[in-house]
């Protein structure tokens, strides 16, 4: 599996653009995203002028260019880690992959740089399994096949909607887990994607992900802000919210999701302890989203994504919207995401 | 191209986890001699060996282990009528090894299987492993995309929910095959050179709800937590099905997990599997369930127990009623597999007797 079997016109590389010097992110990555379309997307919160270097194919959006498409009043939805959303949908190509700033490509146990872009559209190109498990993992790759005892009209998978990579050095814990543990390093290689099984929850990181923007793109929906969401992703909750929706959604429509390979290198940035003084809302948040995906059902009738998001939108404003007000803005923000979405790709 | 350890000069573990609360089942029909290279990490434990076949046979065991050992006459003198529900001419009959231990944990293993070396050429202690497996928490309810986060250096992601950090008792330890993967016959005929030659570093637990085909090859359990469940079925002699029997073990098993809310794990620890049995062959054994299991996995994915099966007999008497009820339809084997499960937790329970704490 190479660069050169992917049809790179199918690609869109999504990067949200959080720190204003991308030199050394594009640079090391420039081995990998070279001969790709990069649609960067500037924090709309961010005043200093962005750096990137020559070379690249890349249309860079700023809060500018976002008003003009989505009026001011909807360019809130963008900040933060969320101005990747807006990649998301100004994109006109078959597969988003999206990695955050801070992450640079990994070494493979033989020393070899990981091609995070080339392993996630393999993902993405090949059958997912959620209906029954594979205790060798992906069957598709080489090597390996599904064992025995795995059902044969299974077999054939199903379209794969999204890849979750996933990241050495620091990995995506959670600001007291890393406060606790902080010199603890993700240094464990796990040479495996294996397809998340339907029905099972995850939590799914923004850090290092890629999509099936034509099967699922409404799906990715900006929606939840925890109060006083800042700009590490200690601090954010967006990214796992979206992955909730996006699961469920995959699982009503019979998409799969898979993780694992690619690894991306994570790098430092703030502190674990600092983001631990704030009060850490997030935390409160998933316990009670967790008991609303797991009895959720979807009518039927929702055959489409956006349909799906819509009746998403309106069970969280349901159920959940008393709980917290943040649960209200995002049900909101899902409502808004799919109107934004017909409205920018319905011209394309 | 993977090879196995060479555990030669490795010292047996004198720390032995659980040397008196774990025993070793092994099925044989021909010898022990694969012991040997297993000596370091599994002398200091309890065998029990099933001796499948010929009981005329006299099966050699290695010197230095403590063994006792079962063959079909003794099968039959200790379960007399009830000896049916034990398969003959199939590693099926392990099964009995099961239920005549005392000891709260099980690893069973095949005897073609060899010790594995991990990526740094370290000789794999199998055993250990599956232990500390089961000695750690299991985390069904929500995925943990760093797989297991018990492990040295691993730990919940960020997003997964508090609550269900403590995770739940873990029932049963499945472990991976190096060398001769575990596949079918059809498989193994159109891929007879494929070796599974991927050392995937990862435990994990698979999510409630999830089922998935048990391995017996290298397999380890918590028999006061599921062993009732362990029955692997009716095969081998006589019998219109062969290498289910596992399988049928892993999705009863499963279900009754979930249902009482206990973690099923998969991943390490790799064996060296080093012999593939004649595809040929075992496309005849497995011929029917290729076609049977279509129907059987449908049947186990909306297995619903009731709210007063509480214990695993109770859950495996009511499946049992469920197979007969639902797929006694396929073919008439369902029926005697089905009364031979109510056999089976008869005899369970016959030489296991409630103990009052």
């Amino acid at each position: 599996m190479s660069s050169a079997e992917i049809n790179k016109n199918e690609v869109d590389i999504v990067i949200g653009a959080l720190n204003a010097d991308l030199t050394q992110f594009l640079t090391s990555w420039r081995p990998f995203f070279s001969g790709f379309h990069l649609i960067v997307v500037k924090d709309p919160e961010l005043k200093e002028e962005l750096n990137i270097p020559e070379g690249f194919d890349v249309d860079v959006y700023s809060k500018t260019d976002m008003e003009k498409v989505v009026g001011a009043s909807n360019s809130t939805m963008f900040s933060g880690y969320s101005c990747r959303y807006f990649g998301y949908l100004v994109s006109k190509k078959k597969y988003i992959v999206s990695i955050d700033d801070d992450c640079v490509p990994a070494k493979d146990p033989k020393g070899f740089l990981v091609d995070a872009v080339s392993q996630h559209v393999f993902n993405l190109e090949n059958p997912a399994t959620p209906l029954f498990f594979n205790t060798l993992y992906d069957p598709y790759c080489e090597g390996a096949d599904f064992v025995r005892g795995y059902p044969f009209s299974l077999r054939s998978g199903v379209p794969c909607a999204a890849s979750c990579g996933l990241w050495l050095n620091l990995a995506d814990l959670d600001a007291p887990t890393q406060a606790l543990k902080t010199e603890q390093r993700n240094t464990s290689y796990v040479d495996a994607v294996m397809t998340v099984p339907a029905k099972a929850m995850l939590p799914i990181s923004g850090i290092n992900i890629a999509f099936n923007r034509e099967l699922v793109g409404p799906a990715m929906v900006p929606a939840l802000r925890i109060a006083g969401e800042g700009k590490v992703r200690w601090e954010t909750l967006e990214d796992v919210w979206c992955g909730m929706c996006l699961k469920h959604i995959s699982d009503h429509l019979g998409y799969g999701v898979k993780t694992g390979m690619p690894y991306v290198w994570r790098n430092e940035r703030g502190d674990a302890v600092e983001s631990l003084r704030k009060k850490w809302e997030g935390m409160k948040l998933m316990e009670k989203s967790v008991p609303f995906f797991d009895s959720l059902k979807l009518p039927e009738t929702a055959l489409k994504v956006e349909d799906c998001v819509i009746e998403l939108a309106k069970a969280v404003k349901e159920q959940l919207g008393s709980d917290d007000p943040a649960f209200t803005q995002a049900a909101d923000a899902m409502v808004k995401w799919v109107q934004l979405w017909n409205s920018v790709n319905s011209s394309g | 191209m993977v090879e196995p350890a060479n555990t030669v000069g490795i010292p047996v573990n004198h720390m032995p986890l659980l040397k008196d609360e774990l025993d070793i089942v092994i099925p044989t029909i021909r010898n022990l001699d694969f012991l040997e290279m297993w000596r370091p990490f599994l002398q200091p434990y309890h065998l029990i060996i099933v001796q499948d076949g010929d009981p005329s046979k006299t099966i050699a065991v290695p010197e230095g282990f403590d063994y006792e050992l079962y063959n079909r006459n003794d099968i039959n003198r200790i379960l007399g009528p009830k000896a049916s529900c034990i398969s003959f001419k199939d590693s099926a009959c392990r099964c009995f090894g099961y239920m005549v231990s005392k000891k709260k944990y099980i690893f069973t293993i095949d005897d073609d299987c060899f010790v594995a070396k991990d990526p740094s050429g370290k000789a794999v202690n199998a055993l250990e492993q599956h232990i500390k497996n089961l000695l750690c928490p299991s985390s069904p309810f929500f995925f943990n995309t760093l797989y297991d986060p018990y492990r040295e250096g691993a730990d919940y992601v960020r997003g997964y929910p508090f609550s269900l950090r403590e995770g739940v008792s873990t029932a049963v330890s499945h472990g991976l095959w190096l060398n001769i993967p575990d596949y079918d016959a059809p498989t193994q005929l159109v891929k007879p050179k494929e070796r599974n030659t991927r050392y995937v570093d990862a435990v994990m637990t698979i999510p409630k709800g999830t089922l998935f085909p048990m391995c017996g090859m290298n397999l380890a359990f918590d028999r006061e937590l599921i062993g009732p469940a362990m029955y692997f079925g009716l095969m081998g002699d006589g019998q219109p099905i062969g290498r289910y029997d596992d399988m049928w073990a892993g999705w009863c098993v499963k279900v009754i997990c979930d249902h009482l809310g206990l973690g099923v794990k998969t991943g390490l620890p790799y064996i060296y599997h080093s012999k593939a049995s004649n595809p040929f062959v075992n496309l005849k054994k497995e011929y029917k369930g290729i076609f049977w299991q279509e129907d059987i996995i449908p049947f186990f994915q909306s297995a619903k127990l009731s709210k007063e099966a509480v214990t695993v007999q109770q859950c495996y008497m009511e499946l049992s009623k469920m197979v007969k009820e639902k797929l006694s339809a396929i073919d008439p084997y369902f029926d005697k597999l089905a009364d031979a499960m109510v056999t089976w937790i008869e005899a369970w329970d016959e030489l296991n007797p409630p103990t009052k704490a």
